[in-house]
């Protein structure tokens, strides 16, 4: 059996976060999918300070998670609201065609 | 005793925004009573911070840090949002975008910024931060019948909520090496420990270097800058920039003033990538917003630069820097919000040609401005990079200092081209002739400012003498 401590957690997290940023940065096609992967890395933010509160036995790291979990569903409103007012105004949400301005 | 009164600028600008959102939504065309009262809200809150003689002091369990730089930096956000607030109000109304939660979503930016530049905790840093910047999502969009608008908050959405991530995982990361969340508490134990916290402070410097728009993480500048209302733009340029840059001297100065060695070599290269890319790309611009996104991507190159000097006078020099760039950036949006034929607002540099035989008052604020910005004396911009280079050079980083000269200097070519199209090219149609005198005020302050700054030049010195943040 493998005792399963704190860098098993730690790995996850980096995994999850790591998938996060693959999801922003590879997605062509949807909006919506980096609104996921943001709430991926949001939540392997939260692995980690689960995990490290209750290896330094300290509560705060949860009570972060807390805030941190509020914060997170803020943010998705206010993503979707802008999604949903961009894709009024477009007519599509694909990533490759948001580009009205370069230079 | 739960110290209430120390926090009472924060809980009165808290109830009026609440009361204002009652009021803005039981009254019909309620925008220009809410605009009145936002304006109200902000001149008396500088009453409030003015007039309170509290020690520097450190309430809440350590977790929020009244001392004289968040007051300072505090007055710095309510002054530049108050002169906004009176340029761009002439501008909501023409756009057709007078609702009255612009004003409401102003204010709980700032008070985000307020709860973001006096925390001494991540938790309370991080709720600030989000609180800011959630509120600038909504700004950014705010004209939503537009398709630019839209597009800008949507890039300025993903882009912020992923810099707000990454900062995340290095708070996350700097909780777990350290053991606590307190800023005074990790800066004694960061000392001993080095590879996990050196992760952290990478990533929270990545997440930081996003909010103040430093290069490699400027991206999202020049087309949040173009897409967004005018008037928010303003916004952008300005109050986030002063809270972004308050927030990194704490950071850099508090918690990870032990690991100084490991920072200063990250804040070199992004300010120097940040003063080569602000001249060199805002070469080529036709579109004055995108321009003047550049030239902010340069100037917080600058103000980094302070910072990475890692001293005393450095952080003084960045404080001064990030004034006189608020005062300079003031009069330039005064000047964009008066571009106007008809109804319609113009944007293109080219539509400037031979403004000065139409409007020679008008020219002559921004030549000032413009001038200003290059940093050609004796106006207070030569002051602002000469502090900048000269705590640069005490901390003995001479590279960096002849590059930042090589850049001002490459930068003076776009702002003097402005000038040479307005002095010397063939007139076009004059502008429209509204009398705003908000507006005219307002460039004339700014202007009177960055004249006579050389007559009195250690008048910052004298205010920041009582400023330090350890």
């Amino acid at each position: 059996m493998i005792e399963i401590g704190l860098g098993h957690y730690l790995t996850l997290g980096a995994i999850i976060f790591s998938l996060g940023m693959i999801g922003i940065f590879l997605n062509r096609k949807n909006v919506i999918v980096i609104l996921m992967s943001i709430e991926l890395i949001l939540l392997a933010v939260n692995i980690n300070l689960v995990s490290f509160s209750i290896y330094l036995e300290d509560l705060v790291g949860q009570i972060f998670t807390m805030l941190i979990l509020t914060v997170a569903a803020a943010e998705a409103a206010i993503g979707l609201a802008i999604i949903v007012v961009y894709y009024r105004n477009k007519g599509s949400i694909r990533v490759e065609e948001i580009n009205e301005m370069k230079g | 005793m739960i110290p209430i009164k120390y926090i009472i600028p924060e809980i009165f600008l808290s109830i009026s925004i609440f009361s204002l959102i009652i009021f803005g939504v039981f009254k019909k065309e309620s925008f220009s009573a809410v605009y009145k009262a936002s304006i109200l809200i902000i001149s008396l809150l500088f009453l409030m911070i003015l007039t309170n003689d509290n020690e520097p002091i450190k309430i809440f369990n350590n977790s929020i840090n009244l001392d004289n730089f968040s007051i300072f930096v505090k007055f710095l956000i309510l002054i530049s949002t108050f002169f906004i607030l009176i340029i761009s109000r002439r501008y909501l109304v023409d756009i057709n975008n007078n609702k009255f939660e612009y004003p409401i979503i102003i204010l709980l930016s700032i008070l985000g910024m307020f709860i973001m530049v006096s925390a001494n905790d991540l938790i309370v840093f991080y709720l600030g931060l989000e609180l800011q910047s959630l509120s600038l999502y909504i700004l950014a969009a705010i004209d939503r019948d537009n398709l630019k608008s839209s597009e800008a908050g949507l890039k300025y959405f993903v882009l912020s909520a992923l810099s707000s991530g990454l900062l995340l995982y290095g708070c996350s990361l700097l909780y777990g090496f350290t053991g606590s969340t307190n800023f005074e508490i990790i800066s004694n134990s960061i000392g001993d420990l080095k590879t996990g916290t050196i992760f952290a402070m990478v990533f929270i410097l990545v997440g930081l270097a996003f909010k103040v728009s430093a290069v490699p993480f400027h991206m999202w500048t020049p087309d949040v800058y173009q897409g967004a209302p005018t008037s928010v733009t303003s916004f952008f340029s300005v109050v986030p920039k002063i809270a972004g840059i308050a927030v990194f001297i704490r950071f850099m100065y508090v918690p990870f003033n032990e690991i100084i060695n490991q920072w200063q070599f990250i804040l070199i290269f992004i300010s120097i990538a940040s003063m080569i890319l602000g001249a060199v790309a805002a070469i080529g611009q036709g579109n004055i917003k995108r321009l003047f996104a550049y030239s902010s991507i340069g100037h917080i190159g600058y103000a980094i630069a302070g910072i990475a000097a890692g001293t005393e006078n450095g952080l003084k020099s960045t404080l001064i820097y990030i004034t006189i760039y608020s005062i300079m950036n003031i009069g330039a949006f005064g000047f964009i919000f008066l571009m106007k034929r008809g109804t319609k607002y113009i944007e293109e540099i080219d539509e400037l040609a031979g403004l000065s035989k139409n409007h020679p008052m008008m020219s002559l604020s921004l030549l000032v401005i413009l001038f200003s910005l290059a940093g050609i004396p004796p106006l207070a911009g030569f002051f602002a990079k000469f502090y900048i280079f000269m705590s640069v050079i005490e901390s003995g980083m001479y590279t960096l200092a002849i590059i930042g000269l090589v850049t001002t200097v490459v930068s003076a070519f776009y702002y003097i081209r402005i000038v040479k199209i307005m002095y010397f090219d063939d007139p076009r149609k004059p502008f429209e002739n509204d009398k705003e005198y908000g507006i005219y005020t307002s460039m004339a302050i700014s202007c009177l400012l960055l004249i006579t700054f050389f007559l009195y030049p250690s008048i910052f010195s004298e205010i920041l003498s009582n400023i330090s943040i350890y």
